[in-house]
């Protein structure tokens, strides 16, 4: 699949080393339609392709957003790029946030760090939603105050009535007010029916391990703890073999992918 | 409000108490009310009570050149203070309350005279306090981690 | 015994190629307008390239193979297949090492951004001498490649192409176990047409069985006889002949549960410390498929190229995640080929991986033996539980 030129709209910066991009398509195309939880290939010219996390699916009134960390050469490029710019970008790949199993119950979001941005689209999809379900819940750990992403909007978050959003940080610096500790704290004092509950979770593996230990022991059922894993991808159609997570290719029976299904494989070491 | 015995019947970390035991415990208990900023342990003094948080949020901090810095935070449910158990006796930390903190304040003094006298309710109390400790120190660990960081191990 | 086209052959038809008509066969294919890639003897091995007349083959060659050897001989008869599999198989044909997947334009001050497909027009290919085990091996790649939502269009393209003239093997090699893996050494399906050389006295001729119309058009205008049961009788001896002499045998039990149960298994341990991660074994193996993108550009920064090539599982930087590889060991990398190939392959594409070529074996500096080791883990259980059921 070969990417399609696309112009850089705006972009945001997250934190220190992590930026948002706003893309558009050019006159006479379309934009990808990216279901939540779904990924993308974003191209910088003569550098490479990188998968990205779309945090922010186009509507009529707002562009495709994605977040990306400046972690090597091609995320970097595209972390330095200017309003104007144009980028290829190809989609989308990748398996969806099971929003559809989690109608007419409670869904749990836990989030750290990076993590929150694929999940972000499926907070965006609950709330234009919001009568199909529950009570919504967001858990959202990061290592500090200034790494946290979308904090305006986690902001405008917590203002809903219709919306339980916390956050927690693992070192607070002097001006932060908030909770202190592990995101499972926040997941710990939520208030949920377990028996009527879909958890999706995202974040450093170590964080998901005990952020599912809470919900299991909280009395959530297995099958009902989601996740999106992380690999390299190159080609993202299942043809070039880096995704691969034991038996699955990550770019397509992932990322989003039901935790009972990975956690066994997660113990695997060096899988 | 439920009463003091039925909070620390309904607490987790106190499921293995029996009634009886439930009950002196209770009886050294009382309620107390903290206001915005006011420590309920103040780091390097004697560690004679512990708490229970009814409703409030609690900042476990320590004094750095920069400030105060928070460790940790406790919320609704949350046991306060676990040194009144373990020699000197001394409080680690401060505990501060943010907003106004509802808790109910437990005489560990006199709870340590009567572990000396009842070995059975001193075990029950070890074993629940420790419990509270193997999760902070989980927690704590997570903390230091620092998972949040760029590296995958 | 003259040679006349009583009728032009049709599917499902065995007919008689005489030796002498070898080269009427290769011109009728070229004819036909493929460009025609066989075996040749070239650098100490027998390896695939273009192929113009019969003098271009291996003709009264042999080879030996064993773990880590690999050695030609001279043959006492003319035989022109009398030989196992070399070093290449058809992938590097199919699926070539290298390939460029697009182009990206761009202004001189930088602006604008243009994105063009690489065309997918390829030469049609036939290859002439496929084994069994590199049929199954192209059907299993056909499995990676072609189905789902994203079909590798130069893949496609080339195999929709391509005619496949497979040969029976006669002269299996030490380190052939095609029969253990169901994967031969007779050629049942998917060639347009199948020779079994028959060498006996003063007879030198090939019984082809034609398996598509594109083969019987081929042999339009070659000389051949229709066969008969003492020609079909023949045929059968190579073959049989050809089962007995397996070199290697893969242990007749479920791979893949064999495989799941033993993730944490000490024979890992034990070949990691041969193992060179030297990735001979996926380069030569017919099935593997990964790639790595590469990314070009010019100087001036108008240019660029976005291709992929071939990479090993066995490189430490395949396994590249964000802060690190997630495979460091090379306990943990071949773990991941082995358990790949035999394993989740089936859950990945309801096969396995393993066509029991032998090159792997025969290619690696070490000779380590893929069934060897399988056999190592099963003969000595382990109390472990398997990471999972495949969904």
């Amino acid at each position: 699949m070969t990417p399609r030129t696309h112009r850089v709209v705006s972009r945001r910066r997250e934190t220190a080393d992590t930026w948002t991009l706003a893309l558009e398509s050019l006159p006479g195309q379309r934009l990808p339609l990216f279901a939540p939880g779904q990924f993308g290939m974003l191209y910088a010219f003569g550098v490479g392709e990188v998968p990205i996390s779309v945090s922010g699916a186009s509507t009529a009134l707002d562009p495709l957003r994605c977040t990306v960390r400046a972690v090597g050469s091609v995320s970097s490029a595209l972390c330095a790029t200017a309003p104007g710019d144009l980028v290829g970008l190809r989609g989308p790949y990748g398996s969806t946030w099971p929003l559809a199993e989690a109608v007419a119950g409670d869904v749990v979001i836990v989030a750290g760090g990076l993590g929150l941005a694929p999940l972000r689209p499926a907070i965006h999809h609950l709330l234009a939603h919001r009568n199909e379900y529950e009570r919504v819940i967001v858990c959202y750990g990061g290592r500090s105050a200034a790494e946290m992403l979308f904090v305006p909007e986690l902001e405008e978050w917590r203002g809903r009535f219709d919306l339980d959003v916390d956050v927690i940080v693992d070192v607070a610096g002097s001006d932060w007010h908030g909770k202190v500790g592990v995101v499972t704290k926040l997941v710990e004092l939520a208030a949920f029916d377990p028996d009527n509950t879909i958890a999706m979770m995202c974040g450093p593996e170590v964080m998901l391990r005990f952020a599912a230990l809470t919900l299991l022991t909280r009395g959530v059922a297995k099958e009902r703890l989601y996740t999106s894993m992380e690999r390299n991808m190159h080609c993202a159609i299942a043809q070039c073999g880096h995704c691969q997570f034991g038996p699955m290719f990550i770019c397509r029976e992932g990322p989003v992918q039901r935790y009972d299904v990975v956690e066994p494989w997660l113990k695997v070491q060096e899988l | 409000m439920a009463s003091i015995e039925e909070t620390l019947a309904a607490t987790r970390m106190f499921r293995n108490l029996t009634p009886e035991q439930l009950s002196g415990v209770a009886a050294l208990g009382e309620e107390a009310e903290f206001a915005d900023r006011a420590k309920l342990i103040v780091e390097g003094e004697a560690a004679d009570s512990f708490f229970l948080i009814r409703e409030g949020f609690v900042a476990l901090q320590t004094e750095a050149p920069s400030g105060a810095i928070t460790i940790e935070t406790l919320h609704n449910g949350d046991p306060v203070g676990w040194s009144w158990l373990f020699e000197p006796y001394l409080a680690h930390f401060d505990a501060r309350s943010r907003g106004v903190t509802h808790a109910v304040r437990f005489d560990g003094a006199a709870l340590r005279g009567r572990c000396t006298h009842e070995p059975g309710l001193g075990y029950e109390l070890m074993r629940s306090f420790a419990s509270v400790i193997v999760e902070r120190l989980d927690a704590t660990r997570l903390q230091l981690l620092d998972v949040y960081g760029a590296t995958v191990r | 015994m003259t040679d006349v086209a009583p009728s032009t052959p049709r599917t499902g038809d065995t007919v008689i190629v005489e030796r002498g008509a070898l080269d009427a066969l290769l011109g009728s294919i070229a004819r036909q307008g493929y460009r025609v890639l066989g075996p040749t003897v070239h650098e100490g091995a027998i390896v695939y390239r273009e192929v113009r007349s019969a003098a271009d083959l291996p003709i009264g060659w042999g080879d030996e193979q064993d773990g880590g050897t690999y050695r030609l001989r001279r043959r006492e008869d003319e035989a022109v297949f009398g030989y196992a599999v070399g070093p290449q198989s058809w992938k590097q044909f199919l699926h070539p090492p290298r390939l460029r997947l697009w182009r990206a334009r761009r202004g001189p001050n930088g602006d604008g951004l243009e994105i063009v497909e690489e065309p997918t027009d390829v030469p049609r290919y036939a290859f002439f001498g496929v084994r069994s085990c590199e049929l199954h091996a192209i059907a299993i790649q056909d499995r990676v490649f072609l189905p789902g939502a994203h079909p590798d269009l130069s893949y496609a393209a080339r195999r929709e192409d391509a005619l496949l003239v497979a040969v029976n093997c006669g002269e299996p090699s030490g380190t052939c176990f095609c029969v253990s893996m169901g994967t031969g050494p007779k050629a049942s399906a998917g060639y347009d047409l199948a020779l079994t050389e028959v060498l006996d006295g003063g007879s030198h001729r090939f019984v082809v069985e034609v398996g598509s119309d594109r083969g019987a058009l081929v042999l339009d205008g070659v000389p051949h006889r229709a066969g008969d049961v003492a020609d079909a009788r023949d045929a059968e001896q190579v073959t049989a002949y050809a089962v007995t002499r397996m070199g290697r045998e893969m242990p007749d039990v479920d791979l893949r549960a064999l495989l799941y149960a033993n993730y944490e298994h000490p024979r890992w341990d034990e070949v990691a410390e041969r193992c060179l991660t030297c990735g001979n074994c996926t380069m030569v193996c017919p099935t593997c498929f990964c790639t790595s993108a590469e990314d070009t550009a010019d100087l001036a920064g108008e240019e660029a190229e976005h291709s992929r090539r071939w990479e090993s599982c066995f490189s430490v930087q395949f396994s590249h995640v964000t802060g690190g590889e997630a495979r460091v060991s090379p306990r943990a990398r071949y773990r991941q080929w082995m358990t790949h190939k035999l394993a989740t392959w089936f859950d990945q594409f309801g096969t396995s991986g393993c066509v029991g070529c032998g090159r792997c074996i025969t290619w690696c500096p070490v000779g380590i033996d893929i069934t060897e080791e399988v056999s190592a883990i099963l003969f000595n259980p382990t109390d472990s539980t398997p990471p999972a059921e495949a969904t």
